[in-house]
């Protein structure tokens, strides 16, 4: 397949948010500001390449017995390693998004794709799935938290457009977010439809 | 078949020799991290309590655990004793909720900081800001120091009145044993596991 088809795959016609509606815990947890949501998705954006490149290419050593521990285990012991380098090297992006770091384990995206294609494909195949998807699920990351840091509180990536007194309050908290997630789907939809 | 056999010899080998190499990678990270880890952590305490003390011209003494608080002993470079500055846990809205507070000698609050939360983003999560201009020189053994719901003096975070009774609760408790002196049942202490190692002559 041709590569580059395989990454726009991963942004429109697979978008694992709005067409696959993979990986909604993170999704609906880290999207209370666009901020949040963009440096989720690109966090998660790392650990899908590295772990599509390994599984695909190690995936001729596994028994199909056993791939789905054996996957979990390299995406486990990546999202560690991500953590403990951040923690020790970039201190600013762990005040951030400190919370929401191990998480990504259990991001059903991961262990989606890598049971999917990356078990199916060759590694460079699989890098540029990873990184497909990984933008598609940060561009719905980022959309989704501008939605609701905007009708929440008035801001948008810390710039106040209103006062946090006009905002709703209900789209800050889980309720709000499965109504804009619901809601930016209908308009993905229509406009994937004529594409 | 391109796979390997899934004969349990083949399946024992390959998920050994995985976890093998996942330890042995996440084992030298750790080495290589750890230090680093150690550093940034004893700069941000540093810095923290610099912050809370509201001077950079200080000595912090070696830290002593009370109960689950960690007291520091805060000196200027003369040798006098300029207050304390305390970390207290308290169980909070989505978990502890861990702060940094400075205290003078007369046990009025010079400054704090949150070191740890679960809390709401958006909403309890602003404690690190929100009480900046309410608490600051307040003391808790003079002030009612609760949310105003509860007949206090101090303004709650809107919607979010049990991370602001946590807070409020965490440097009360603080105040009571290490300023004053007196025993404190607290929700995080109840959980802590440290030897009380005794109650220092704290009391001015």
């Amino acid at each position: 397949m041709n590569n580059l088809k395989v990454l726009v795959n991963g942004i429109i016609k697979e978008n694992p948010t709005f067409v696959l509606l993979l990986g909604m815990c993170p999704t609906l947890g880290t999207t209370s500001s666009a901020i949040n949501g963009m440096s989720m998705g690109l966090a998660t954006m790392c650990v899908l390449i590295l772990s599509n490149l390994i599984i695909a290419s190690i995936k001729k050593l596994i028994p199909d017995a056993v791939r789905i521990p054996s996957y979990i285990v390299v995406i486990a012991s990546l999202v560690t390693v991500l953590q403990m380098l951040i923690k020790a090297y970039a201190p600013d992006i762990d005040k951030s998004l400190g919370l929401f770091i191990p998480l990504i384990v259990v991001n059903c995206i991961i262990l989606g794709r890598a049971e999917s294609f990356a078990a199916k494909n060759g590694p460079i195949a699989s890098i540029f799935d990873g990184i497909g998807i990984g933008i598609g699920f940060t561009i719905a990351l980022t959309c989704l938290g501008a939605v609701r840091e905007l009708l929440g509180t008035g801001s948008i990536f810390g710039f106040t457009l209103w006062s946090e007194n006009y905002g709703m309050l209900m789209f800050v908290l889980a309720p709000g977010a499965f109504l804009a997630l619901g809601y930016l789907i209908v308009v993905f939809n229509k406009i994937t439809k004529k594409a | 078949m391109k796979k390997l056999k899934s004969s349990l010899t083949n399946m024992l080998v390959v998920l050994t020799v995985i976890t093998i190499v996942a330890a042995g990678v996440l084992a030298s990270v750790n080495a290589v991290t750890a230090p680093q880890i150690e550093k940034i952590n004893a700069e941000n305490l540093a810095a923290g309590i610099k912050a809370v003390m509201g001077s950079d011209d200080i000595k912090v003494s070696e830290p002593w655990e009370v109960d689950a608080f960690t007291a520091y002993d805060i000196n200027d470079k003369q040798g006098n004793l300029l207050g304390k500055a305390v970390v207290t846990t308290e169980n909070g809205f989505g978990g502890p909720l861990k702060v940094l507070v400075g205290f003078d000698t007369e046990g009025n609050i010079l400054g704090y900081t949150v070191l740890e939360h679960a809390e709401t983003p958006g909403l309890g999560a602003k404690a690190g800001e929100w009480f900046q201009d309410k608490i600051i020189g307040m003391n808790p053994g003079t002030n009612n120091f609760t949310v105003s719901k509860d007949g206090g003096e101090v303004d709650a975070i809107t919607a979010s009145t049990i991370t602001s009774r946590a807070f409020l609760r965490a440097i009360q408790n603080a105040y009571d044993k290490i300023i004053a002196g007196q025993d404190v049942v607290s929700g995080a202490s109840q959980q802590a596991s440290a030897a009380d190692m005794g109650t220092p002559d704290v009391i001015e």
